[in-house]
């Protein structure tokens, strides 16, 4: 096969983006993609099997069979998790990635996301860490992405947010009766509520039409293709470009280094199954926090024989996702109006600055839900079954707000990411080991968030109201990565505890990049969507700055 | 159709063979003791398993889990997506039989709805996992959408308010001009 200057490894949020960015300065790109590429045609309004509800199955990737990882529960006992179960924390595999079936949330982490040691100090046990660029570097870029991918919001109302450069290209979509309910309560309590910022049309935008307020939007393809993902947006301009070519369904075996421990491409398993080798200048690994580390940790190597990046014992470590908590509020009139996406209103009020807590998250109201999303959040004392649990559907699914957020996590290093290699996939890799938690603070941080809510949702006239927290008393191998997962390879200037310098590049191989999710030292208190975006651009540019002076070629 | 109450001038062989018709709707008409309507479940199985769905999501002004096609959902997912849980539910039903004798002296099926509820509650303490599971799965095929089985005619969904057919989106959309109408 042809040599070419760029393999990106992973055709989702962080993925696309390179691929747009290197084969539009010039560089010759081919992206590998495991999964395959969907349309809107695949909506499929299957509220069983689909990316966020899994009960029959995932709609986009990985299949169940012949994809397992390990999960490590608290008493150290390993166990097999398929993909459609929680335990495996599954994103997607598909190109578009998680951004074809997201809920789109469009969120800028904020100034002191960046810099949470400072701001908070270390908590002891944890691995709480500045990120090396700041919020301001990363500004240029968050408005990059907004007009690129189509963001459309109002964040205007709050002063809970970084400096913008510029505003939203599109205005929010119209509120809905939830927005009406909550926003003159969240006045009262003093707090700043602002229409989410959103990777979805509200006009038409980039050829594409508008939201047509369905039912089937957060875990499904867009039916009408206003959800604005890499693979409506960067992807085409990337293939358009004439230098790049996606090839999907091809599962990347390992990166190969030559004798000088440089890159000097990959190998894989193309769609028939065949193993296949794709020389390059330089390679980018743009596959989610657990595959993204699973890769390195199996690219084994004379020279590196722990794994590319990990001279320090550091990849895979630092696994983090979001702790979702929150409130459900029940109502003794309609407050539900079945118009989509349903996340509509949001306060960052909370995500900062409270005495004590090492940061917080956003509140937002939940998105859209089917009726199998109700079955257990209704009032406390409902019967699980029975006539009294029917009753209850019926009376509360419509008379119900559920507001819930998620509290940015306190790393540890003991929640990582290895490989396990008594346990294989159907080309015989050795897959993902999960394990560990992250930080007891971050609980207790969760717990104040769901009386928040409840707080909010009694305002609102909530006249009960139940609190949906999770302890690690109940699960102590409480992993939450899945959609949101980050941090395995963090960015850093030390390689002694990072895995990547400043422009997602390997601190020992400089020319490989990991350029998603894995790089984010800490997550936020939001969805990292934009954020992976934002960083997909600033790393793109410093590649092709670099490229075009010294060049990688080897 | 609704009679759910036990005649003992029913043989047991009659009655499951109503009960399964009555249940399912699959009103074929040659339903035997021997050859099932089922992809998986026995004859008997499925009248032990609409007794507990029963229970689970009983008949009020809209139909009960049994009317509304669960057993259809279970025992076609349980032969394809769900096939891990055969076994369990082999052995879980049998148990509840066995539970049910002790309890009231007869298999599930034919006991009364009262006794009914008391075994049901029973195997929620004494057999959780496999109650868990039947649970699940009720509220999957009552809950759940039409195409994998359960839910006839979208009859939950109705119950709770929601348009039905879901087309709220489409008709607030313009397809031509591509904008909301």
């Amino acid at each position: 096969m042809k040599r070419v200057n760029a393999v990106v490894i992973g055709a989702g949020a962080a993925g696309g983006i390179v691929a747009k960015e290197l084969s539009t300065a010039g560089l010759s790109v081919v992206l590998l993609e495991r999964g395959k590429w969907y349309t809107s045609n695949d909506c499929r309004k299957d509220d069983l099997r689909n990316q966020r509800t899994t009960l029959l199955g995932n709609a986009f990737g990985p299949p169940d069979e012949g994809n397992p990882r390990v999960w490590v529960d608290g008493k150290g006992i390993s166990h097999i998790a398929l993909p459609s179960e929680g335990d495996y924390q599954n994103n997607a595999a598909c190109v578009g990635g998680g951004t074809l079936s997201y809920g789109a949330q469009a969120w800028r982490y904020l100034p002191q996301d960046f810099r949470m040691r400072s701001t908070y100090g270390v908590p002891a046990g944890s691995s709480l860490e500045d990120w090396p660029i700041s919020y301001d570097d990363l500004e240029p870029f968050y408005v990059k992405a907004e007009y690129e991918i189509g963001i459309s919001g109002d964040d205007s109302a709050t002063p809970f947010r970084g400096p913008r450069s510029r505003d939203l290209p599109m205005p929010p979509l119209p509120v809905n009766r939830e927005f009406g309910i909550l926003e003159p309560a969240a006045k009262r309590l003093g707090l700043h509520p602002i229409n989410i910022p959103m990777a979805r049309n509200s006009i038409p935008y980039n050829g594409r039409g508008p939201c047509m307020r369905c039912r089937w939007c957060c875990g499904f393809a867009c039916e009408v293709d206003a959800k604005n993902g890499s693979q409506n947006t960067v992807i085409p301009i990337a293939l358009a470009s004439g230098n790049c070519e996606m090839r999907t369904e091809c599962m990347v075996k390992k990166i190969l280094m030559d004798d000088r421990g440089r890159a000097h491409g990959i190998s894989y398993f193309d769609a028939d199954g065949r193993l296949q080798e794709q020389l390059s200048d330089i390679v980018v690994v743009s596959a989610c926090a657990i595959e993204s580390a699973r890769l390195l940790l199996n690219s084994k190597s004379r020279l590196f024989p722990a794994g590319i990046g990990n001279r320090y014992d550091q990849v895979g470590r630092n696994l983090q996702g979001h702790h979702y908590t929150g409130a459900v509020g029940y109502f003794d009139f309609e407050t539900y109006d079945d118009i989509g996406p349903g996340a509509s209103i949001a306060v960052t009020d909370y995500n900062h600055g409270t005495p004590g807590l090492c940061g917080g998250g956003m509140l937002a109201n939940e998105f859209i839900r089917l009726p199998i999303h109700s079955l257990d959040r209704l009032p406390t004392n409902t019967p699980r079954w029975g006539l009294g649990h029917k009753h209850a559907m019926r009376n509360y699914h419509k008379r119900t707000i559920v507001v819930i957020g998620p509290t940015q996590q306190i790393p540890t290093e003991h929640a990582r990411v290895t490989v396990d290699a008594s346990v294989k996939d159907k080309w015989g890799l050795p897959v993902a080991r999960l394990q560990g938690n992250c930080h007891p603070h971050t609980f207790e941080i969760g717990d104040v968030q769901a009386r928040r809510a409840q707080t909010w949702l009694k305002e609102a006239g909530a006249v009960d109201t139940s609190l949906m927290t999770s302890r690690p008393e109940v699960r102590p191998e409480l992993i939450e990565a899945s959609q949101h997962q980050a941090g395995t390879c963090r960015m850093g200037n030390d390689p002694r505890s990072s895995v990547v310098n400043r422009d997602c590049q390997i601190h020992e191989v400089d020319n490989v990049f990991v350029i998603d999710s894995s790089v984010n030292v800490t997550n936020g208190g939001f969805n990292p969507a934009l954020t992976i975006m934002a960083v997909a651009y600033f790393a793109s540019e410093s590649l092709v700055r670099n490229w075009k002076g010294t060049g990688f070629r080897s | 159709m609704r009679t759910k109450q036990t005649s003992t001038a029913f043989s047991r062989r009659t009655f499951i063979k109503m009960s399964a018709i009555a249940g399912a709707a699959l009103a074929s008409g040659c339903a035997t003791h021997q050859r099932s309507n089922w992809e998986f479940f026995t004859e008997d199985e499925a009248a032990t398993l609409t007794a507990i769905c029963d229970q689970i999501i009983p008949a009020d002004d809209f139909p009960s889990a049994s009317q509304a096609g669960v057993l259809n959902y279970i025992d076609k997912q349980i032969t394809r997506h769900y096939r891990r849980h055969q076994r369990a539910y082999r052995k879980g039903l049998g148990r509840a039989n066995q539970v049910s004798q002790q309890q009231c002296g007869k298999i599930l099926a034919v006991a009364t709805p009262a006794e009914q509820f008391h075994v049901v509650a029973s195997l929620e303490n004494s057999d959780k996992p496999f109650f868990e599971l039947v649970r699940s799965h009720t509220f999957e095929g009552y809950y759940g959408s039409p195409r994998h089985g359960g839910n006839r005619n979208a009859v939950s969904w109705r119950m709770l308010g929601l348009d039905e057919p879901p087309i709220r989106g489409r008709s607030l959309y313009d397809l031509k001009k591509g904008t909301p109408s």
